[in-house]
C-alpha cells in the first residue's frame, strides 16, 4: 500500500495501488464483505429515527433536529424534474441503518477494529494505518482518513497531528458530543432540513459522516479525506459531512466512494455543507465511483447527494472539483452561495456515463453579494445508452453588483446511441453583472482514432487518452494524486465502449 | 524477401474503384517516388497499406517483409514497421504530444518485447529530434497538432517517423503547403533516416521535393494504375512536360 496516495504524475502515470485504482477488471471494488451486521429491519417512523439518535447516544436538540426533519419530509414529495428515469423508489423497503456489529459501541482504536474490516479497506487501498499512509507521504501524498463503512465510521487516521494544528477532524458523530456548539450552529445553515426531498430525509437519519473545522488562519497542514463503503444489502447510506473554514483558514478535502455489485439498487442520499468565513478557501474534490450497474442496467447506486457552500465571508473561495463516473442515477448539484463581497466560486466537473447510466448534474452558483465571481467548467462524456445531462443555474440578485460569471459546458459523445443534454438557467436580476455561457459538443472522430492507431495505439488506449485529453482542464484541478487515478478511472468506466 | 510486393491491387472506397490493378515491388534501403495527376489513387494507395478502415481491397495482394497484409489492424501494421505520414495530420485536443510520442513507442516496443524507455531518457531524445528539425520545445507541451501550423504538423510527423523508426516509411504529399525552408527540413530529415535497413514510399505531386530527396526509383500513377516507371529522370521530364504527355502516349 505504500504507492496509495503517491504522486507520479507525467508521462507514466503507473501507479502501484489506490483507492480508485480499479484498473485491472471492469468494477474491482464490487467485493462484498462478510462481517456481522446490526441492521434495522426496513421502513422508517419517528421510532427508527429516534432509534439512530439513541445508537449515537445524541443530546434532545439533536434528536429534535432528525424529528423535525422527518415531519417536513413525510410532507415531500421525490422531484421529478430531472432528465432521469426510475421506477419509484420504495422508502419503506430501505434499512435505515446497518453497522458492523463489532463496532456497536462506537469506533475503537485501530487495534480493536474487526481484522475483517481492515482488510476489505485494504483490499480498497485505502492508508487505514498511519505508518503505511506516511510511507506514501515520501512520494508527496499527505492525507488523513475517515472510512464509513455502511452507517459508521469506523477510522479515522492522524488526528493527533491535526489536533496539534488545531484542526478537528471526526466522525459528525463524535462532533455532535465532543463540539455541540459548532455543530449546532453550523449543521443545516446552508442546506436546511426542508431543502429538498432528499436533504429532508438525510437530515432525519444521517448516520455517520465527516466533521472538519479549521480554526483562524490555519492552513490545514494535510489533505483531509473521507472514504465512503457501502457494504451490507438493502440499506442505504445516509451521510453527513459539515466543513466550516474560520477566518483566514484553507483546507482541502478529497471524497471517494464504492460500493458491492448487487443486482438491487441502493440508495445514497447524502448532505455536504461547507462554510467559510472571510478570506477562508475550501477545495472540496470527489472521484464518485459507486457501483453503475451491470452494462445491461441492473442494480447499481442511486446517488441523490445534495452538497452546498456558502461563501459567508469577504473574499473567501470555494471549489468543487468532480469526476463522476459510478453511480445507476447521478443527481446531484454542487453548488455555491456567494454572500461575502468579493467572494470566489468554482464548478469543474468531468461526468461519464456509459452503458445504461444516467446523470443529471451541475452547480449552482448565487450570486447574493458584490463583486462575487464564479466559474463552471463542465465535461460531459457520453458513451453506450447512456444520458447525460448538465444542469446549471446562475443568479445574480440586485445586490451582486458587478457580479461575473463564466460558464463552459463542452459534451464529447462516443458512438451513437447516447445523449448529451445541456440545461444552463440564468436568472441576472443585477443589472452591472456579467454572464457568459460557452457550450460546444464534439464527437470522437474516425481522424483522431485512425492518427493513434497508426502510431501502434490500440482502439481502447486510443479513446482513453482522447477522453483525457478533452478532461485535462478539470483534472488540473485536482490533488495530483487524484489526478491519476480519475484518469485511470475513465480508462476503466469506458470499457466496451469502443467499437 | 521484398520490403513491400503489391500485386494487381484493386481498392475499392465507399464502392467505387479507385486503385485497378496497381503492382510495386520495393526492397530495403530504397527510395520511391509515387507521382501523378490529383485523384489518380495516391493517397488511397497510402491509406490502403496503413489499413485505414473504408479502404475495401477486392483484388490482388498486398504483402510486407514477406508477410500478407489482409485483415490486420492499422496499430498492428504500425508495430511491425509500417509509418504513414499524413497528408493532413488531426488535431487531438488537451492530449500533449509528449505523451502521444510515448505512447506510440511504448506500444511499438511492446509488441516487439522490449521494456519501456525511461521517461527521462525518451524526453531528452524526443527534445534532441524536435531541435533537429527546428520544432520548438515548446510544441511537445502542446496538444497533438493542436494550433499547429501546417509547416509545423508536417515537422511533426517527421519527427514521429524518426522516433518510431519504421522499416517502411510512407510519406503522403509531405511537401504540399510546405514553404522551401520547411522543405529542405523535412528532406532533411528523411535523408537522414534513409539506410539500408529501411525504405521511403514518397508520394508527391511535385518534382520539387526530389530535388531535396533523391528517389531510386519514379512510378506515374494515373487512373489507378502505375503508367510508367523509371528513375529520377521520368521525374525531370514530368516537370517539363505534365502528365498530360503520358496519357497521350499511354
Amino acid at each position: 500500500m505504500g504507492g496509495v496516495f503517491a504522486a507520479e504524475l507525467g508521462l507514466e502515470s503507473a501507479m502501484s495501488e489506490s483507492p480508485l485504482d480499479l484498473v485491472d477488471q471492469e468494477y474491482r471494488a464490487g467485493f462484498t464483505t462478510d462481517v456481522e451486521a446490526d441492521t434495522l429491519p426496513p421502513g422508517l417512523d419517528e421510532g427508527v429515527v429516534r432509534y439512530i439518535s439513541e445508537k449515537k447516544r445524541e443530546p434532545a436538540w439533536m434528536t429534535d433536529w432528525r424529528l423535525a426533519a422527518y415531519r417536513v419530509w413525510r410532507e415531500m414529495t421525490p422531484p421529478e424534474w430531472a432528465h432521469v428515469h426510475f421506477p419509484p423508489i420504495d422508502f419503506e423497503a430501505i434499512s435505515y441503518y446497518s453497522a458492523p456489529k463489532s463496532l456497536q459501541d462506537g469506533p475503537k482504536s485501530l487495534d480493536e477494529v474487526d481484522p475483517e474490516l481492515l482488510r476489505t479497506y485494504e483490499k480498497l487501498g485505502i492508508p487505514l494505518h498511519e505508518q503505511e499512509a506516511l510511507a506514501g507521504v515520501a512520494k508527496g501524498g499527505n492525507v488523513a482518513v475517515d472510512a464509513v463503512f455502511d452507517s459508521v465510521s469506523i477510522a479515522t487516521t492522524f488526528k493527533d497531528k491535526l489536533k496539534a494544528a488545531g484542526v478537528i477532524f471526526c466522525p459528525i458523530s463524535e462532533a455532535v458530543q465532543e463540539h455541540p456548539d459548532l455543530v449546532q450552529k453550523y449543521l443545516g445553515s446552508v442546506v436546511p432540513q426542508r431543502d429538498n426531498f432528499y436533504a429532508a430525509l438525510n437530515s432525519a437519519v444521517f448516520s455517520d459522516g465527516s466533521f472538519v473545522y479549521v480554526p483562524k488562519g490555519v492552513r490545514c497542514p494535510m489533505e483531509l479525506s473521507t472514504y465512503f463503503r457501502i457494504n451490507e444489502r438493502n440499506t442505504g447510506q445516509f451521510e453527513r459531512t459539515l466543513i466550516v473554514a474560520d477566518a483566514g483558514a484553507y483546507v482541502s478535502y478529497l471524497e471517494g466512494c464504492t460500493a458491492p455489485m448487487r443486482d438491487e439498487n441502493q440508495l445514497h442520499a447524502a448532505v455536504v455543507e461547507l462554510v467559510a468565513l472571510d478570506d477562508a478557501e475550501i477545495k472540496y474534490s470527489t472521484v464518485q465511483n459507486w457501483y453503475p450497474g451491470d452494462a445491461d442496467g441492473k442494480g447499481g447506486i442511486y446517488n441523490f447527494v445534495t452538497k452546498r457552500g456558502a461563501c459567508l465571508g469577504r473574499a473567501s473561495k470555494i471549489s468543487w472539483t468532480q469526476v463522476e463516473t459510478g453511480s445507476a442515477i447521478t443527481w446531484k448539484y454542487p453548488s455555491v452561495v456567494l454572500r461575502g463581497a468579493g467572494s470566489v466560486g468554482e464548478f469543474h466537473s468531468v461526468a461519464l456515463t456509459n452503458n445504461r447510466q444516467q446523470a443529471d448534474t451541475g452547480t449552482k452558483m448565487i450570486h447574493l453579494g458584490p463583486n462575487t465571481r464564479s466559474t463552471i467548467i463542465s465535461k460531459g462524456i457520453s458513451a453506450g445508452r447512456s444520458q447525460n445531462s448538465y444542469r446549471g443555474l446562475v443568479r445574480t440578485s440586485p445586490a451582486a453588483r458587478g457580479a461575473r460569471n463564466y460558464t463552459r459546458c463542452d459534451s464529447l459523445l462516443l458512438g451513437d446511441a447516447c445523449g448529451a443534454h445541456t440545461f444552463p438557467y440564468i436568472e441576472n436580476k443585477s443589472p452591472s453583472a456579467t454572464v457568459e455561457h460557452e457550450a460546444t459538443t464534439s464527437k470522437v472522430s474516425d481522424d483522431q482514432m485512425f492518427l493513434c492507431q497508426q502510431r501502434g495505439i490500440d482502439p481502447e488506449k486510443a479513446v482513453s487518452m482522447i477522453v483525457n485529453g478533452f478532461c485535462k482542464e478539470v483534472f488540473r484541478e485536482l490533488p495530483m494524486e487524484f489526478a491519476v487515478e480519475a484518469g485511470k478511472l475513465l480508462e476503466v468506466s469506458l470499457e466496451g465502449a469502443v467499437g | 524477401m521484398s520490403l513491400l510486393q503489391v500485386d494487381d491491387l484493386h481498392v475499392s472506397v465507399g464502392g467505387e474503384a479507385i486503385l485497378k490493378g496497381l503492382s510495386l515491388r520495393m526492397e530495403a534501403g530504397e527510395v520511391h517516388a509515387i507521382m501523378g495527376p490529383n485523384g489518380s489513387g495516391k493517397s488511397t494507395l497510402a491509406n490502403v497499406l496503413a489499413g485505414r478502415p473504408g479502404y475495401e481491397v477486392t483484388g490482388g495482394a498486398i504483402a510486407f517483409k514477406g508477410h500478407p497484409l489482409g485483415q490486420e489492424e492499422p496499430e498492428a501494421r504500425a508495430q511491425a514497421g509500417l509509418f504513414l505520414a499524413f497528408q493532413y495530420p488531426v488535431e487531438i485536443p488537451g492530449v500533449s504530444n509528449m505523451e502521444f510520442l510515448k505512447a506510440a513507442q511504448d506500444s511499438h516496443f511492446k509488441a516487439n518485447g522490449q521494456a519501456a524507455e525511461s521517461p527521462v531518457a525518451f524526453m531528452r531524445r524526443v527534445r534532441t529530434l524536435a531541435d533537429s528539425l527546428s520544432l520548438n520545445p515548446e510544441f511537445l507541451k502542446r496538444g497533438v497538432n493542436e494550433g499547429f501550423s501546417g509547416g509545423e504538423k508536417k515537422r511533426n510527423e517527421i519527427l514521429q517517423m524518426l522516433l518510431l523508426a519504421p522499416t517502411l516509411a510512407v510519406l503522403d504529399e509531405t511537401d504540399s503547403g510546405l514553404d522551401i525552408d520547411a522543405v529542405q527540413t523535412v528532406a532533411a530529415g528523411v535523408n537522414r533516416f534513409r539506410s539500408a535497413d529501411n525504405g521511403v514510399l514518397l508520394i508527391t505531386h511535385y518534382q520539387r521535393l526530389l530535388n531535396h530527396i533523391v528517389p531510386d526509383f519514379v512510378h506515374v500513377l494515373a487512373e489507378g494504375r502505375i503508367v510508367e516507371s523509371g528513375d529520377r529522370k521520368l521525374a525531370e521530364t514530368l516537370e517539363e512536360r505534365g502528365y498530360a504527355w503520358l496519357a497521350k502516349s499511354g
